[in-house]
């Protein structure tokens, strides 16, 4: 009987004890601002993706060959 | 790389509302917001003007200027965009953007203000590229894909045009020279400057003025 009591209060105190730590693993969820500065989440480049694995080149190139693609003046010919 | 930009020829645009249902289209974007639209000036008065307006991308863009959170951005080719998880919804940005480009989606049962939505040129947001957090808070990433806004790629008379300032500002000067006319671009100098030399006008209007 003794040690059933036991083995409740030890049960008993193992969860208060989880309970009162578990705050302490909370990341702080407010922000310092700095004023002038962006606050938010940093930004990949536009090619530094599963896409163009960092080959910032090809991605100028299909850049500038869609930039292109919007003069009609310069498809006339093609 | 020059830094992104719009621009729309008031000269070809017919009103079709194309650039608006691309954008809807593409981003799946919600009833109620609308990121790209068409204005009509004098509106069934021959001589009509319309132009496309969305977000513009200022190069010293109010909206960014007055956010209390410092949610907005400018990435690397000049876009600006933000951050959702930040933005608190205040409208301040509404008020500042001079194209009344930011939109605020209803939310809850009493109409609440949600977070800001805007044009973001197609480049996604601060989220992994292609990944469905940006697609669903931002839409979709053409820019990663090396694609221009769906907007401008679809439009039937490339009124609107959109990417690289030089090359698009090439086209359009190139466009005025071959028909004569239709220098004046609606949004132009409050986007990107005002010339700041002496005795030097800002739009062709105030240079008869005077």
């Amino acid at each position: 009987m003794n040690a059933n009591i036991r083995a409740a209060a030890f049960c008993a105190f193992s969860a208060v004890l989880a309970l009162g730590l578990a705050a302490c693993g909370e990341k702080p969820q407010a922000s310092v601002y700095q004023e002038g500065k962006y606050q938010g989440k940093p930004d990949a480049r536009p090619w530094d993706n599963p896409r163009y694995k960092g080959d910032k080149l090809a991605w100028e190139k299909d850049i500038k060959a869609r930039n292109a693609g919007q003069n009609e003046y310069a498809r006339q010919g093609q | 790389m020059a830094r992104m930009k719009f621009l729309c020829d008031a000269e070809r645009c017919i009103e079709c509302n194309g650039c608006v249902t691309a954008c809807k289209n593409e981003h799946e974007v919600p009833w109620g917001v609308n990121r790209r639209r068409v204005v009509t000036i004098n509106d069934g008065v021959p001589g009509e003007k319309s132009i496309s307006v969305a977000c513009m991308h200022c190069s010293d863009a109010p909206c960014e200027a007055v956010c209390p959170v410092n949610c907005i951005y400018h990435n690397d080719e000049g876009v600006v965009l933000h951050d959702k998880d930040m933005c608190i919804g205040c409208g301040y940005c509404f008020y500042a953007c001079p194209f009344g480009a930011p939109q605020f989606p209803q939310e809850g049962a009493f109409g609440m203000r949600g977070k800001m939505d805007k044009c973001t040129f197609c480049a996604g947001g601060p989220e992994a590229d292609f990944s469905q957090a940006e697609f669903e808070k931002y839409g979709r990433n053409r820019i990663a894909e090396g694609k221009l806004p769906a907007c401008a790629e679809m439009c039937s008379t490339k009124a609107l045009l959109g990417g690289d300032g030089d090359v698009i500002a090439d086209i359009f000067r190139n466009r005025v020279t071959v028909r004569g006319k239709g220098a004046e671009v609606w949004g132009w100098t409050t986007a990107y400057g005002r010339p700041e030399s002496k005795g030097q006008s800002a739009t062709p209007q105030q240079e008869k003025k005077s």
